[in-house]
């Protein structure tokens, strides 16, 4: 529960605000029970001063009883506790509670402390330090205070009574008493309600922060973790609905893209190994094939010209032998798609090459009305391809676009410019040499058609060759020996024996041994001699940064394909225009550019149009 | 060495062989036979045949090491390669090494036998002149060679660089004298794609055979030879100049004269 990221922000934001409205609180609380208290204190002063003011006239004529019923009837008022007239000694001489008149008070006490504490006594006081704040018993609640002293007078000393000496000068003072005890509860009302707003506002939030956390946090982070999931169990199709333009509406946006590639390149890798596969059994089946054929074309064109005189079998024999020239063209056809031959590459300009194929073609074109719009990029470099194989690319896609177009007319849009593509996944060690020079390349040992590393491995009592894969990144690497690889094996040149294992380094994702190859010329290639483990370093490639490739976008108005034939169309025997094609055509197309490293890929909308997008290397890596 | 047939075919499939052995008996050869490329070569040391039909891929090894056995032994054979594996790499390295002619599997009667026709008036022609050049000390050629500069394809087609970057395309003289007179000449027209090793002209002879050239370059036509679609007979008379067939925009000349034969002595 803890470990949910809404349940930590929600803790994060009530803790701050818990905190805020704390320090608030307690500011507020202590500033307003100050208030009240300087209220009561100016109250308490006023009272005194009325008291002394109004008992005045009756001190100077003595008549005590008088001053005694004043102070009586000041005392009954609710919050007054207690009024008493104290003299010089410290001896009560009027109280609203007459059991405490002649008794004597300490110095030490509350209502003396003030002015003796100090050896000689003060005179005069401030307001403050005449008012003070204390519980007579734990029990009751908290009583103010304040002495105010009775100053000796010129009338004082004249009156008649000649109580009070001339050099005398306090003659007493006056001690009021109030209760606070309303004032206490009015500010333990207030600290509650404090309390109270506190904890509702704690709630509030979040309930208000849990609210958005689920709707702009968890809800698409858990639509996201459940697409990883779809992803990892193999479904790349998988993609997460529109989730906003946030951070995390921007993730989704990007973790579609990123499956939208992978299940691209897969695809292309899935049609590159079908591609091998069906170019291996289709050349296989067509020389098998070829010959039995020939028995066929031979004998029958043999039977043909031996009965010239017989018009019954000569029909009969026609048949036969038309019929086996359509499969001589058909079997031809499939070796053209089989055709494994290296490309014969020549520098050539790719813009030429597109304006050989239009020339080539340009009739066809001009009779379907199909106008030709060629933005071709006049900076694009020169590239080492097979013009040829190219070319005839080029034209067969332009006519495939002149047929979608139909005989309405139409426009077909040639682009081509430069693009930079990361090399990781394409570029192929050529070269792999041990630190005495032999060479690791193993030619009868091929990976994805490449001639593959071999390193020899002794662990324990065995030993064996395993062979890595030559395209960095690809990591399709054979480790079939038949035996355990321990943590102290080996990994040696087949030639020499000398060890291939870096000194220095570990592999920094699992700690194995890394293997270095000197790649001649282009720095060390390092990859971990784990099986489990895909860690590799070309810092050569890596450093080079992104691989130039030029783009070359073929786009034609015509009608479309529906996204079901979409994916078969590179499939070969795969056509849509029945009798008219063997629906070999784009696989060889595919076949060609896949035998310059490059790659096809084809987006299309039914009514709307169809493009091709063909990516081909500036530098060949074969 | 002993006469023992005219021609030797070579072919691990029994039905090839044996199809062959039928075709070439209409024209009245002799035809013997080899399973594979070992017993081949033992007949062929044995004995001498003016022509021999041989396919490229057999279990024990392929055709070019007949080709390259040939050529050790000095022996003067025409060979006519044939293969179900029919590439044009096959097409053009076969005759780059010294064969005369290549015709891919499925084939029929008549394009086989005009193929043989044109290796047996090949060696006839061969004969003769060296029986010529035995009399004569004045050499007195039965052909027109190549001239300099001009690179071929076998024996059989030929270009010329022009300086503008195109170049022309024909017939050599030594095949048009391998077949009757020409009766028909069939071209491709301007704008259309040539490959090397695929056939370009197809000729055909008073005697209704078609004899089929194989196009040294590939690259697209820009111009076919006007006067010779009129007048037919202008590629037997001038074929190196006149009688040129095709102008042509070649793709990848610089890799495809790797092929191509300079020297202007011909096979013989």
């Amino acid at each position: 529960m803890f470990k949910k990221i809404g349940f930590r922000l929600i803790f994060a934001v009530a803790l701050t605000s818990l905190t805020i409205i704390g320090v608030f609180a307690y500011f507020n609380v202590q500033s307003h029970s100050r208030g009240l208290l300087h209220e009561v204190e100016r109250h308490a002063n006023q009272l005194g001063e009325t008291v002394i003011s109004s008992t005045r006239f009756d001190m100077m004529l003595n008549q005590r009883d008088r001053i005694q019923q004043v102070i009586n009837s000041i005392g009954t008022q609710p919050q007054i506790r207690d009024v008493r007239i104290l003299n010089k000694v410290g001896k009560i001489i009027y109280s609203s509670d007459t059991t405490n008149i002649n008794q004597m008070v300490d110095k030490k006490a509350e209502s003396c402390y003030a002015c003796h504490s100090a050896n000689a006594p003060l005179e005069k006081i401030s307001i403050t330090a005449r008012t003070r704040i204390f519980q007579i018993d734990s029990g009751s609640s908290r009583v103010m205070g304040i002495i105010t002293p009775i100053y000796n007078g010129k009338s004082c000393w004249q009156a008649a009574c000649h109580v009070h000496p001339k050099d005398q000068k306090v003659l007493g003072v006056l001690d009021v008493t109030i209760s606070l005890a309303e004032v206490d509860e009015t500010i333990q009302k207030s600290e509650l309600e404090i309390v109270v707003f506190a904890l509702v506002a704690i709630l509030g939030v979040g309930l208000l922060i849990g609210f958005f956390v689920r709707r702009w946090v968890s809800l698409p982070i858990n639509s996201l973790l459940s697409a990883t999931k779809q992803v990892s169990m193999g479904n790349l199709n998988y993609s997460i609905k529109n989730m906003g333009d946030d951070e995390i509406g921007m993730l989704a946006y990007s973790f579609n893209n990123m499956t939208k590639k992978l299940s691209e390149a897969r695809m292309q890798l899935f049609q590159s190994d079908k591609m091998a596969s069906l170019g291996r059994l289709a050349a296989g089946v067509a020389h098998e094939i070829n010959n039995p054929l020939t028995g066929v074309l031979t004998y029958s064109s043999f039977l043909l010209k031996r009965t010239q005189d017989n018009a019954e079998y000569q029909e009969d024999l026609k048949v036969i032998v038309r019929e086996t020239l359509r499969c001589r063209e058909i079997v031809k056809s499939l070796l053209d798609f089989a055709r494994q031959t290296v490309p014969k590459k020549n520098y050539a300009d790719i813009n030429e090459i597109i304006e050989r194929a239009i020339g080539v073609i340009e009739n066809q074109l001009s009779l379907n009305k199909v106008k030709i719009i060629k933005e071709l990029d006049n900076y694009l470099p020169k590239i080492t391809v097979d013009a040829n194989q190219i070319q005839q690319v080029f034209i067969n896609l332009f006519v495939n676009a002149s047929d979608a177009i139909g005989e309405n007319g139409g426009a077909l849009t040639v682009t081509t410019h430069q693009i930079s593509l990361s090399p990781y996944g394409v570029a192929q060690i050529k070269k792999a040499l041990c630190p005495k020079r032999h060479s690791l390349i193993d030619n009868d040992f091929k990976i994805g058609g490449l001639p593959s590393l071999k390193v020899k491995v002794i662990s324990e009592n065995n030993d064996g060759i395993i062979h890595l894969d030559p395209v960095y990144g690809k990591h399709r690497n054979h480790f079939d020996l038949g035996f355990s690889v321990t943590k102290d094996a080996k990994f040696v040149c087949p030639d020499c024996n000398i060890s291939l294992i870096l000194n220095n380094k570990r592999c920094p994702e699992c700690g194995s041994a890394l293997l270095a190859f000197e790649t001649n010329g282009q720095g060390i290639y390092e990859v971990c001699s784990s099986e489990k483990n895909n860690w590799e370093k070309w810092e050569f490639v890596d450093s080079a940064g992104l691989s130039e490739y030029i783009e070359i976008k073929i786009n034609d108005t015509g009608s479309g394909i529906n996204s079901e034939d979409l994916s078969k169309i590179f499939e070969p025997f795969f056509s849509t225009k029945g009798q008219k094609g063997t629906g070999l055509g784009l696989a060889v197309i595919w076949g060609i550019i896949d035998n310059h490293n490059g790659t096809i890929t084809v987006e299309s909308e039914v009514g709307k149009g169809t493009t091709f997008v063909i990516r081909l290397p500036l530098t060949q890596q074969r | 060495m002993s006469k023992a047939a005219d021609i030797l075919v070579i072919d691990d499939e029994q039905v090839v062989r044996d199809a062959v052995v039928k075709i070439t008996m209409l024209d009245n050869y002799t035809v013997d036979a080899a399973a594979n490329v070992k017993s081949a070569i033992e007949k062929i040391s044995k004995n001498y045949y003016a022509i021999i039909i041989c396919d490229i891929m057999m279990p024990d090894g392929d055709g070019f090491q007949i080709l390259e056995e040939l050529h050790n032994r000095n022996i003067g054979s025409s060979v006519i390669m044939t293969t179900g594996y029919s590439t044009v790499e096959n097409a053009v390295n076969s005759l780059y090494n010294g064969a005369l002619d290549f015709i891919p599997k499925p084939f029929t009667v008549d394009e086989l036998l005009s193929s043989v026709f044109r290796a047996s008036k090949y060696q006839r022609i061969k004969k003769k002149q060296k029986q010529f050049l035995g009399k004569n000390d004045d050499v007195e050629l039965l052909y027109v060679t190549c001239p300099a500069k001009y690179l071929r394809l076998g024996y059989a087609s030929w270009i010329y660089e022009e300086r503008v970057g195109s170049v022309l395309l024909g017939v050599c003289d030594l095949f048009l004298k391998t077949i009757e007179s020409v009766k028909e000449i069939e071209l491709l027209k301007a704008e259309e794609v040539l490959m090397q090793g695929i056939s370009c002209i197809s000729i055909t002879s008073i005697a209704e055979r078609i004899h089929k050239i194989l196009s040294p370059v590939s690259g697209r036509i820009v111009e076919v030879n006007e006067n010779l679609l009129n007048n037919s007979s202008l590629i037997e008379k001038d074929p190196y100049f006149e009688g040129w067939v095709y102008r042509v925009i070649p793709t990848d000349i610089e890799y495809e004269k790797k092929h191509l034969i300079k020297d202007s002595s011909e096979l013989l």
